[in-house]
Order: structure tokens, then sequence, then C-alpha cells
């Protein structure tokens, strides 16, 4: 090795080699994808929400991607919904896939939590609910008033949770776009054939179900 | 369809042995040479068979390499500025980023903490660490080390040194911008790419004019032969401007796609990036410790040539069983079983090295730092292919084990053999001694007891949380309980790593401070201070 641009055009070389492999042509495979019928483009209010998604990082904890049953029986066991597929992700941007289950998938949270009060009860203190929950809080997504005023959305809380002195817990904007969102969240349809040809079949030994599992949502 | 991608996956692999294999016969017909005239380009004459460890020998050695610096020095002081800016910028990323680093692993287990401070939330918190850490204090130091081992490999000083001020003073203003803006919860949302592309550009900028200097300082080298340090470090340095400016064009890819772009980028960011850094590192430092080259030079062609094939396409394994079509998945498995070839050339260059001298791994705390970095190098990547495998990664998948293991990496392996690194340049750019070596021993033993720590605790955590996340029996209340005591040993562990990183801050600090009267020189420089 004793020339330097060999070296350097070689070096690039075999990135562009893998750029081909791992970039062009998976997105000139997947980006042929149709949205699934029953999919609907995110609302100017739910695009906030998942701004808000992305700002507090939920997805370092929460993935949005339930495994099949060929790998698992335990995401349809939990009711996170089938194995999703390129389609279901069509108006996602930036994608959130995630990587990290500290907490539930949540591709499919607005068909198994369709209450709003909860999200928001959830959002403030996450062991009004949960005892064992290591969710963090999110206080700083609402405010505590004297008294609320008509608009106002009121957080539901047992009596420890209450703020003292018969004040109340309202949320902010933030926080009902970010509940907006969760509520979205509903791949509960059925996938077609052609689009589960495009997800990673490498753990299933039988033909995937096309049919959300019954005890989903 | 399925038959054409069959096809070209095929050719993907036997393209990479195709070239392996071409590799292999050209260095055996003696087409490339990389034999022992050439392992000894980072020696001068009548160096080897001394060793060279300012920052731990002392007395007869000494006197020994008292001769040959002359030259050196003087290599050294065109880019002693430059050096010396990145490197205390990146100690001071390290602690910020190690700062956060605890404050997230202490939210995992005590989630009300601080839970109204929106900037050190849990979600931005971690958020923050991983991006001082990989943007600041491993790209930076890094880069800093390339430029110091660089103009020494080519036996020609540092070109356009205020090219490199320059591209350390935007680089830095990239990290802090982007640290402000993940605080503040302005994020572009893809993991490893969360600072806002429009910050990005002043990365950007700043890589390529840190860039610059190094390639021009390779064109007018003096030396015939480029040390395999040298591949490393200007290959990363073509490589990681490519992965960046591709991955943050903004608006090119969305959807399940962009995962696929992420998890290029991302891996190839440890690959392509922070692994050239550490390994190219170590290349240097070993065998110039001990005053021997590296065992099998030969072999170091292959390992770095399969680095570059195989790892540049193992990314998608971060996707397996994911919305992702299966044959790149596949693809990426392969590559990654396939990443033992590269890992165990370059282990047979730097262990053996270093097992056949073994009194200087006992006697240089610089060596020590390296050596243990490269071993964990091997570790990591044997455990990284075993992680690729579908069986294995069905449990690791989603847990608090890959955690653990990118620390066993980016951690263990590359901050390690940075630590030694600057341990043992630094006495030769400064010309003086660590005050205080005790205090290099008290870094030791806090961050390796730390680290042995937090990789068992996490470890542990993902064997048990994956077990029970794929059995549907389980519920996902006792799976959150039974982690508890793991996060916790967690905190302790990476709380220790931060101690000894404040005792190494401060040393350098020390170090800086002292004034050149009143320390003890090194005397191996006073000739180059008389010149």
């Amino acid at each position: 090795m004793n020339k330097l641009l060999p070296l350097l055009i070689g070096a690039i070389g075999v990135l562009l080699l893998a750029t081909l492999m791992l970039v062009i042509l998976p997105a000139w495979q997947m980006r042929t994808a149709e949205p699934p019928q029953r999919l609907q483009p995110y609302t100017e209010q739910q695009l906030l929400g998942r701004q808000q998604y992305v700002a507090n990082g939920c997805i370092y904890c929460h993935s949005q991607q339930p495994r099949s049953t060929g790998q698992t029986l335990f995401d349809g066991a939990q009711g996170w919904g089938r194995a999703s597929t390129p389609g279901d992700y069509f108006y996602d941007a930036p994608h959130l896939l995630g990587t990290m289950r500290t907490g539930p998938d949540l591709l499919n949270i607005g068909a198994r939590m369709k209450s709003r009060d909860w999200h928001l009860t959830h959002l403030y203190q996450p062991r009004a609910i949960f005892d064992w929950s290591l969710m963090p809080s999110y206080p700083y997504m609402f405010e505590v008033k004297d008294e609320a005023a008509p608009d106002d959305v009121v957080v539901r809380l047992p009596a420890q949770f209450q703020p003292s002195g018969g004040r109340v817990v309202v949320a902010r904007e933030e926080a009902l776009d970010l509940v907006d969102y969760l509520l979205s969240l509903d791949r509960t349809y059925p996938a077609s054939e052609g689009e589960l040809q495009k997800r990673d079949r490498g753990y299933d030994h039988r033909p995937e179900t096309t049919e959300t599992p019954s005890n989903a949502g | 369809m399925t038959p054409i991608l069959g096809i070209l996956l095929a050719t993907s692999f036997v393209a990479s042995l195709v070239a392996l294999g071409i590799l292999i016969w050209a260095v055996a017909n003696n087409l490339i040479f990389a034999g022992k005239a050439e392992a000894s380009t980072i020696f001068m004459e009548g160096e080897i068979g001394h060793p060279d460890d300012s920052a731990s020998f002392g007395g007869e050695n000494e006197a020994q390499s008292h001769r040959f610096d002359v030259l050196r020095a003087g290599i050294d002081r065109a880019g002693k500025g430059p050096v010396m800016v990145l490197v205390t910028a990146g100690i001071l990323w390290l602690l910020i980023g190690s700062v956060f680093g605890v404050i997230a692993s202490l939210k995992l287990h005590w989630p009300d903490w601080l839970a109204d401070i929106a900037p050190i939330t849990f979600g931005r918190a971690r958020t923050l660490h991983l991006n001082i850490v990989a943007y600041g204090w491993l790209s930076v130091t890094g880069i800093g080390v390339a430029l110091w081992v660089l103009p020494r490999i080519f036996h020609t000083p540092l070109r356009r040194p205020n090219m490199a001020y320059l591209g350390a003073f935007l680089w830095t203003l990239g990290v802090l911008g982007g640290t402000l803006a993940i605080a503040s919860g302005w994020s572009d949302g893809i993991e490893w790419l969360e600072f806002p592309w429009q910050i990005d550009i002043l990365l950007a900028a700043g890589g390529f004019f840190l860039a610059w200097p190094a390639i021009e300082t390779a064109a007018r080298r003096k030396s015939r032969h480029i040390y395999v340090s040298g591949w490393y470090f200007l290959a990363g340095m073509v490589w990681f401007p490519f992965l960046f400016l591709v991955a943050n064009i903004p608006g090119l890819h969305m959807g399940a796609q962009q995962a696929t772009v992420n998890w290029w980028f991302a891996h190839n960011v440890l690959g392509l990036w922070l692994t050239p850094i550490g390994v190219g590192a170590a290349y240097y430092v070993i065998p110039k410790i001990i005053g021997k080259p590296v065992f099998s030079y030969s072999v170091s062609l292959l390992g770095f040539w399969g680095l570059a094939l195989f790892y540049s396409q193992v990314g998608i394994h971060h996707l397996m069983g994911g919305p992702i079509p299966t044959w790149a998945v596949t693809l990426s498995v392969v590559h990654s079983i396939m990443m033992f070839v590269p890992v165990i050339a370059v282990a047979i260059n730097q262990h053996v090295t270093v097992a056949n001298n073994m009194w200087a791994f006992k006697q240089s705390m610089a060596l020590r730092f390296v050596w243990i970095g490269a071993l964990m190098y091997t570790l990591s990547s044997f455990q990284g292919s075993l992680e690729a495998l579908r069986s294995m990664n069905s449990i690791t998948h989603f847990t608090h084990y890959t955690v653990g293991h990118a620390h066993l990496g980016a951690y263990a392996f590359v901050s390690l053999v940075l630590f030694g690194t600057v341990y043992y340049m630094m006495p030769h750019i400064l010309g003086r001694r660590w005050p205080y070596p005790k205090l290099i021993q008290t870094h030791f033993w806090l961050v390796v007891v730390g680290f042995a720590i937090y990789f068992v605790s996490l470890t542990t955590a993902g064997i048990l949380q994956g077990t029970a996340l794929m059995d549907p029996g389980s519920s996902f209340a006792e799976i959150t309980k039974t982690m508890v005591p793991y996060l916790e040993g967690r905190s302790i562990g990476g709380t220790l790593m931060t101690l000894g990183h404040f005792v190494f801050a401060a040393h350098f600090a020390l170090l800086l401070l002292q004034k050149e009267g009143r320390s003890k020189a090194v005397d191996t420089f006073a000739p180059a201070e008389a010149s």
C-alpha cells in the first residue's frame, strides 16, 4: 500500500457497493409501496404531536414494529398487532421504528388505548396508573392552575397525585397534540400479500397470517 | 424480482470474497510489499529495539530515545496547535457527554427525578449523551490523534495547520449547536442523526477543513510506504463525509426505507469511522511503545480491506424481523459473520505483538489502555457477529444487551485506545511528563471496574429481558420490575467511569498548566528545544 489515490478510490468504491446494496436497492424495492387503503395521512395536529414524540425521545424506549408470529407469539399476546410492512409507514418522516423495548411497542397504541384521558393521566404521571412503571413523567407538558378555564382539559388523577389546595392539572397544547398522535396510531387493518412479501420473513416457517390477531385492540 | 435480488445478493458476497482472494494472492506473490521493512516505517534509524513511553518509563530507556526525537519533534511542531485544540475540546466533550450519560442512566430507575426540566428528560439526556460522545469526544479526539500520527508516519510536518484550526472550530461549533438543539427539543429524530441537518452543515464544513490537511500531508509524504494506521485514518476521512452527506440529505428518505439509510449510516459510523480511529491509533501506539514492528504486517492488509468490504454492509442487522425486505437483512447477517475475517487479522497483528512483549504491558500505562482497548475490539466484534445470528438476535434485539454491546465497542474499545494514545502522545507534544503518574492508574482502575459493572449489568439485564420478551406468558410489568436492580448497577458502573474521566481531565489540565520551567522536561526533548 504505497499509493494514496488507489487507497482512497478503493475505499470509496467499497462504500459505493455497500450503498448500492443497503440503500439504493432496498429503496428501489420499497419505494414502490402504495399506502394501504385504510391508512390515513396524519392531520396537522397529529403531525405536531409526532414532533413532540421526536422532541422528547419516545423512540428510545418504544419501538413501532410488531414482530411476526413466526418469530415470537409475545407481540401478539400483548395485543401489539400484526407484523408491520413497509406500506404501514408510508406517511412517516422521520421513521420511528425504534430499537428498544424498555416500554411496549406503540404502532397500534391508538387501537389498544382509545381514551384521551388515560393518555393524559399516563403522560402526567405514569405511576398514577402503573405503580411499577419506569416511564418518565412529563410535568412540563402540563400546567397546575387554581381553577380550570372553560376550554381547559383537566387531567384526571387519583387523590395522592392531585396538587394540593384544590388546584387542578390541565394539559398544555404539547400534551394534547402528543395524545392526538398516539390515538392515531392504528395499523390493525389487514396487510396485503404483496406488502407482506416486502418485510423480513426470515423467521417465518409458515405463511404469515394476514389477519390482525383477534386480541389486538 | 426475487431471483434478481438473490443473484445480486450472491454477487455482493462473491465479489467481496474474490476481492479478498486477489488481495491474498497479490501479497503471497510479492506484488504488494507489506513486510518487516514496511512495518518499520514508524521507526527511525536505530529506534527498533528501544521501548518508548514517556508516560511510564524512566531511566535508561529515556536515554536511549534521546538521540532520535530531534527530527520527530520538528515534525510534531507544525501540527501541535491544532492537535492540542482538538484533544482539549475532545476531553471537554467527554466530561459533558458522560454527565448526560449518568443523568440518563439514573432517570431509567428514578423516573420522577428532575422530571420537570424538559432539556434533560430521559429521551433528550440519552440522545445528548450519544451525540456528544460520538461526535464530540470520539470524533474530535480521534481526528486530533490522526493529525498527530499521520505526519509522523509520513516523516513530514502537517500541512495547512491553519485550515485544521478552522475545521476544529467549525466542528466544535456544530457539536455545540447540535447539543443546544436536542436539549431544546429540535431534533431530526433519527438515531445517530439527531443533530438537525441545518447544523450538520457546520460539521460537514469542519470535517472538510480537517480532512484536507491530512490528505495534503499524505500527498507530500517523505516515506514511500503508507503505514497501516494511515490507511485507516485516510479511508475514515473519506468514508465519514460520504456517509454523513448521503444520510443527511433532507427530504430524500422516508418511511421504512429511511430505516435502511438510518442503519446503513449508524453502523458505518462505528465500522468505518470510529473503528478506523481506534484500530489506526492502536496500530501506531502498540509497536511504538514496545519498540518492535507489528507481528505479521501483510495480514494487516487483509484486516483493512476485509473491514471495508464486510463491515460496510452489516447495518441492516439492526432491522431484523422488521418491515424490511428479507434479502437485505440476510445480506447484512452474512457480512456480519464474515467480520470474523478482518477482526482475526487485526487480532493476530496487535495481540501477538503485545503477547510477545508482556514486560511492556506491565510497565506502560499507555500500552495497558491501548491493548485492553484492542482486545475489546476483538471481543465486541465477535459478540457483534454472534448477535447478528437470527437465533441470537431474536433475544437481544430491543433490549439492554445491545446497549451493553455498543459500549463494549465505542467505550471499552475506542475510548480506551484514545485514553492510552493521549497518555502516550502528550509528553511527546508538550515535552514534559504527566505530573502525577498515580492518577493514570486511578483513571485506569475507575474506568475498568466501572465498565465491568456496567457491562455485566446490562448484558444480564438484556438476556433476562430478551427471553421474557419472547415468552407469550410473561407480563410487561414483571419484565420492568426485573430490570430495576440491573439498571441501578449500570448507574453505579457509569458513575465510576465518569469519575475516571474527571480524574483524566484534571490530570490533563494540570499537565497543561505546568510551567515549562518548573516541570521536569522530558529529556528526550532537550535537543529539540535547543535546535
